[in-house]
């Protein structure tokens, strides 16, 4: 454990990965350098197509690099994945329609091969951190989008990694439904102290919550900038009217018109 | 209440097309009756035979009657079927050869094992062309051409060969039962098996679960909204092969045996009366499986 403290989390050299297609090869991700500490807020952001997905599923394992390195807690991802370093947070909360929202929670720990009472006591926990209490008996369709999302979100805790992988979590939801999961997600990721790979295309969210932005664009898949927010830790949503939000904001929306070249 | 009442209409409808049909069915036999007994009936010139039925029914309205109650109709009334039906179920003792509800027992049996069979051999297929590409290329292509056989072809074959082995009564007509009932079941099963999308397989990626672990905790659960429609169509499919698999045997015992019976000595009734005995015993039993599937998928969350 001290071991992997020590190191980056996540750790990207010269990276690349292209598809092969019918139409030819894809380069979905070109010369990918990247650092992750422990502890960060790490969002991509980027047009569609510029890979900022298929980076996240690297680093999940669901995608092979077709080049360069990349260590997740000094491992490959592959041994990560065995070893339940991640969980993961599709764009989609994907629940079992058959399972209840506690069946739901329960699956990876089913999986794990834990005991009936950790299980229960992991899924009460969770819940309680997604604000989702009450709920454990509900079906999937007995619940908003908004809180299926979360109820995917709880499930992807009770995994208890170190490491949350979030692919657009809440881009399905409306913007009233997202401003309050944005403001939960830092809460938990305050007290978990969790470090956190988030996938977006909206630049306000990126910077409400990041302590790292990537900039990316698109064909082939690139970083076309990487901001540290000078941001602190406590934010309150009111934070986004202040001039520093705004020039962060800004410098993103440089970095992202840049990355698009002559193709706007 | 107003589904009620749509019910009701179609059912009359149906009745009245029944009961419209009957006379001009029967009309040349009560005509030659009539003939025979000395009573005055119009004919057309020429001879009987060239008459139309239905020309013959307008021109002697006075014997329509008479063919709703003939002893052996071309087309039976449905007083007349349903007067048997409840003679041969009610009226009879359960243990007797002329009882219907002993011969559609002796059919069911064969129907539930063949099922069972079908079923079982079903979704075994359907696991391994799911997870064996070698089997979803070389068992998928006979499973199809073994439907496009006809099964009266095919069910004299299954009961000879069993019975030059020895085998014979239940375990061959189950056969033939399960020959047309796994087809669905596969058909239904690999549809279900295939159905979790790709987002639902990385997850279950993600947490390094095991082959085992895919197949109980999300395929299996994802296939059953599939399954329960290919039950339906399996367990109607098992009742046709059970009374197929019984024409060949010589007509012993059995639905099959009553309606080739029927046919050898010219009783329509009794014909009819079997074939509204296998169309009720199949609409029980697809109900049943009806009910089956409200509960299993009720309580799996899907019912709404």
């Amino acid at each position: 454990m001290s071991l992997t403290e020590a190191g980056p989390v996540i750790q990207a050299r010269a990276l690349n990965l292209t598809f092969q297609t019918g139409d030819g090869p894809v380069h979905a991700l070109k010369d990918i350098d990247l650092t992750i500490e422990k502890g960060e807020f790490v969002s991509f952001i980027g047009p569609s197509g510029c890979g900022k997905t298929t980076f996240l599923r690297v680093m999940a394992d669901l995608e092979t690099p077709t080049s360069g390195s990349i260590t997740i807690n000094g491992t490959s991802p592959e041994e990560a994945r065995r070893a339940r370093a991640y969980g993961y947070v599709f764009q989609a909360a994907g629940l079992y329609p058959w399972r209840t929202i506690g069946g739901n929670i329960r699956l990876p720990l089913e999986i794990m091969g834990l005991g009936k009472v950790e299980q229960a006591e992991r899924t009460a926990r969770v819940l309680d951190l997604v604000e989702l209490s009450g709920f454990e008996k509900k079906f999937p369709w007995q619940l908003s989008g908004g809180m299926q999302q979360r109820a995917s979100i709880a499930r992807a805790l009770a995994f208890d990694a170190d490491i949350l992988l979030m692919d657009e979590p809440f881009g399905a939801l409306d913007e009233i439904v997202r401003d309050r999961l944005n403001e939960q997600l830092l809460a938990l990721w305050a007290r978990t102290e969790k470090t956190i790979g988030f996938v977006t295309h909206s630049i306000p969210e990126a910077v409400y919550l990041s302590t790292k932005i990537v900039v990316m664009s698109p064909r082939p898949g690139r970083i076309a900038d990487i901001i540290e927010s000078p941001l602190p830790k406590e934010r309150p949503l009111d934070i986004r009217d202040s001039p520093e939000f705004i020039e962060i904001a800004h410098r993103v929306r440089e970095g992202l018109r840049a990355g698009h070249g002559d193709d706007v | 209440m107003r589904g009620g009442l749509a019910i009701l209409v179609v059912l009359a409808g149906f009745w009245l097309l029944w009961m419209a049909a009957v006379p001009p069915m029967n009309m040349k036999w009560e005509v030659s009756q009539a003939q025979r007994a000395g009573a005055e009936v119009v004919l057309p010139e020429g001879n009987i035979r060239d008459a139309s039925a239905l020309w013959l029914t307008l021109r002697n309205p006075g014997l329509i009657p008479g063919t709703y109650v003939q002893e052996k109709p071309r087309l039976p009334a449905p007083a007349q079927v349903f007067a048997e039906l409840w003679d041969t179920t009610v009226g009879k003792r359960l243990s007797s050869k002329r009882s219907l509800v002993y011969h559609a027992w002796i059919t069911l049996e064969a129907t539930l094992l063949g099922f069972a069979l079908g079923t079982g051999l079903g979704i075994l297929l359907a696991v391994g062309i799911v997870h064996n590409r070698v089997m979803d290329a070389s068992f998928m292509p006979w499973a199809i051409a073994s439907q496009t056989i006809p099964i009266l072809a095919i069910a004299p074959m299954i009961i000879v060969v069993m019975n030059s082995v020895g085998i014979t009564g239940l375990v061959p007509k189950a056969i033939i039962s399960a020959y047309l009932s796994f087809f669905p079941v596969v058909v239904g099963m690999v549809k279900g098996l295939r159905s979790p999308g790709l987002m639902q397989l990385d997850l279950l990626k993600t947490y390094s679960a095991s082959g085992w672990q895919t197949f109980w905790k999300l395929r299996l659960p994802a296939a059953l909204p599939y399954l329960f429609p290919s039950l339906k169509v399996g367990i109607a499919a098992s009742l046709v092969g059970a009374i197929v698999g019984e024409l060949p045997t010589g007509a012993v015992a059995g639905l099959g045996a009553r309606l080739l019976a029927g046919s050898y000595y010219g009783q329509t009734v009794q014909i009819w009366s079997a074939l509204f005995g296998a169309a009720i015993v199949a609409a029980a039993l697809v109900g049943i499986i009806g009910i089956a599937q409200n509960m299993t998928l009720r309580r799996m969350g899907f019912g709404r």
